[in-house]
């Protein structure tokens, strides 16, 4: 049975820096969940092609186009990796209008990854005061080590190297998703099958 | 089948003006509407009820009862009535009297209201937005149909000795819709009772009516009121048309790209593609609707939006002239030709009249007189 990774990316330029921290995390758990007996399918969702179909669900309140897909994915998702830019000193608008417009429950109890990219090292705490709380709302398992590049870290072999923590994080990530069983696949995830029997009416009215 | 139409009521600039009609003038133009929609041969007229501007319909039943002087057809109804807000008591009273007044040509269809502030300006809270909806209802169903009602329950004071006056016409209470985009609650309520089940369907993916219609009927057979087939549902719609598809198109894209709800958002073309509005000729909006029972079955009611958006009065006339003359016509025989015997029409003051004299007591009927028989 494989483990379905899916790695949201908010980068915007290209080539993108956050889209590089992504493919590298992708990678490590890839990796680390191999080197755990699991099989692997990694699906990256890049943001900035939903920009338009995404305001566009701000305004009328439902997903069109490429958007229906990104969202079943999310939900489809054993984990999910997310990677954002610093933009005055939080995610980017971009980054928090996906996460805004899933359901209530889609991210509930999946492992995510956090990660974020800037210029300087001076963000990186972006990751624990905004990353954090809103995937915390969602009631993600959030993995404890949130990646953090700064442009220089892509240069850098120093002490705390980049590698090392894309490796902790990806394996924190990979220990959740493997220790974990396998949940029953998601019969509808696009939403566009029957729906469930509701709750009797006499229950409703008892109340 | 039923075909008319259905306003929101919203006071909105026209984009191609920058001209906002006054708040007199817009009430004015909604019995001009409502005396053009029977003009053209229309059955129905409903309208919205908001507590909050840009919209005037605050106070429906007295729209409604002026409506129901200046005509002598038209099925007056509502979209919607806030059944969470609103007191029942209010509700029973007032539409009941609109009975009277227009000799049975009223129903109403239900709506628990989406904006968040009006909960705590009539004392409620929106969370509780289902269960007011439950309790209300269930509350308004005994009050037209029990002479003297005692009860308690969560959201009200309670009532000792209570009976709600004038009785309703003919001791026969109007017919309810209860109207939802995506709240299987709502559909089950409906099932629930037998009565009808009016989906929105505008602005939103046609998937989301064909789910809660499946729904709806599905529980409708549960609950013994007949076959699923057989469950009384109504559709909304949103057109905007001319001869030639092309000038409806360009005539109507500022409008849509400044709508309330939607303006602003996707193109004109995406959202034809996304939802049901259909913006174009008359023979591309009769396919289009008959359309719709491919997905929710052969129904009872269509209403369409027409007045909303800042069009000014002069288009909206001209455009139920196309609808009542072109359109409506040709749905009527094309949908009447697809649906099978068995299929009821949407019940009427007289076709609830004529059940009510030709059948046994009802359960409600029944559990009245055991009541007053115990005093």
């Amino acid at each position: 049975m494989t483990r379905h990774v899916v790695v949201v990316s908010a980068g915007l330029g290209v080539p993108s820096s956050t889209r590089l921290l992504a493919d590298r995390l992708a990678a490590a758990t890839e990796a680390s969940l191999a080197a755990l007996g699991e099989s692997v399918a990694t699906r990256i969702v890049e943001l900035r092609p939903l920009a338009h179909p995404l305001a566009d669900h701000l305004l009328t309140g439902f997903p069109a186009g490429d958007l229906v897909e990104a969202v079943a994915a999310i939900r489809r998702a054993d984990a999910v990796i997310a990677v954002t830019p610093v933009f005055s000193a939080s995610y980017s608008g971009l980054f928090k209008s996906f996460f805004d417009v899933l359901e209530p429950g889609t991210l509930a109890g999946t492992p995510v990854l956090l990660a974020a990219t800037a210029g300087t090292a001076r963000h990186s705490l972006a990751l624990e005061h905004a990353l954090r709380p809103l995937f915390a709302y969602h009631r993600a398992l959030t993995v404890p080590t949130a990646v953090f590049a700064a442009s220089e870290d892509f240069g850098s072999a120093a002490d705390g190297r980049l590698a090392d923590r894309v490796a902790r994080a990806a394996g924190e990530l990979a220990d959740l998703v493997a220790g974990r069983p396998l949940g029953p696949e998601d019969p509808d995830p696009d939403g566009l099958d029957d729906l469930d029997e509701p709750e009797p009416f006499e229950t409703l009215l008892g109340r | 089948m039923q075909f008319g139409i259905f306003t929101v009521g919203d006071v909105t600039p026209d984009p191609t003006t920058g001209r906002t009609p006054t708040e007199h003038e817009r009430i004015r133009d909604t019995i001009t509407i409502a005396r053009k929609a029977e003009e053209v041969g229309l059955d129905v007229f409903a309208t919205g009820e908001h507590h909050n501007p840009p919209f005037v319909p605050s106070a429906p039943t007295t729209t409604l009862a002026y409506i129901a002087a200046v005509t002598e057809r038209l099925l007056l109804s509502t979209s919607t009535t806030l059944i969470t807000t609103t007191d029942p008591v209010r509700i029973a009273e007032d539409y009941a009297t609109l009975q009277h007044l227009s000799d049975g040509r009223v129903d109403l269809m239900l709506g628990r209201g989406n904006t968040g502030p009006v909960y705590p300006w009539f004392g409620k809270d929106i969370r509780d937005g289902v269960p007011l909806a439950v309790e209300n209802y269930a509350l308004l169903r005994r009050l037209w149909r029990e002479e003297v009602v005692d009860w308690e329950g969560r959201f009200r004071t309670p009532l000792q000795g209570f009976t709600a006056t004038p009785r309703p016409l003919d001791g026969v209470p109007p017919f309810v819709w209860h109207g939802s985009i995506r709240t299987p609650e709502i559909a089950e309520q409906a099932a629930y009772y037998g009565d009808g089940f009016f989906a929105n369907h505008i602005f939103w993916p046609a998937s989301h009516t064909r789910q809660m219609v499946a729904l709806y009927r599905r529980r409708f057979e549960h609950y013994g009121h007949g076959s699923a087939d057989q469950a009384i549902v109504g559709l909304g719609g949103q057109v905007f048309m001319r001869h030639n598809s092309q000038d409806a198109v360009r005539e109507f894209r500022p409008y849509f790209d400044n709508a309330p709800v939607y303006g602003h958002g996707p193109s004109l073309e995406d959202f034809t593609s996304q939802t049901p509005l259909t913006v174009g000729s008359p023979q591309q909006v009769i396919e289009r609707t008959l359309g719709f029972r491919e997905y929710v079955g052969d129904y009872q009611r269509q209403l369409f939006l027409m007045d909303h958006a800042g069009l000014p009065l002069k288009t909206v006339l001209e455009q139920l002239d196309l609808l009542g003359e072109e359109v409506v016509p040709v749905l009527r025989r094309e949908f009447a030709a697809r649906k099978p015997v068995h299929v009821p029409d949407a019940p009427t003051h007289a076709t609830l009249r004529a059940a009510r004299e030709h059948a046994a007591p009802s359960l409600d009927e029944l559990g009245a007189r055991a009541v007053a028989a115990e005093r």
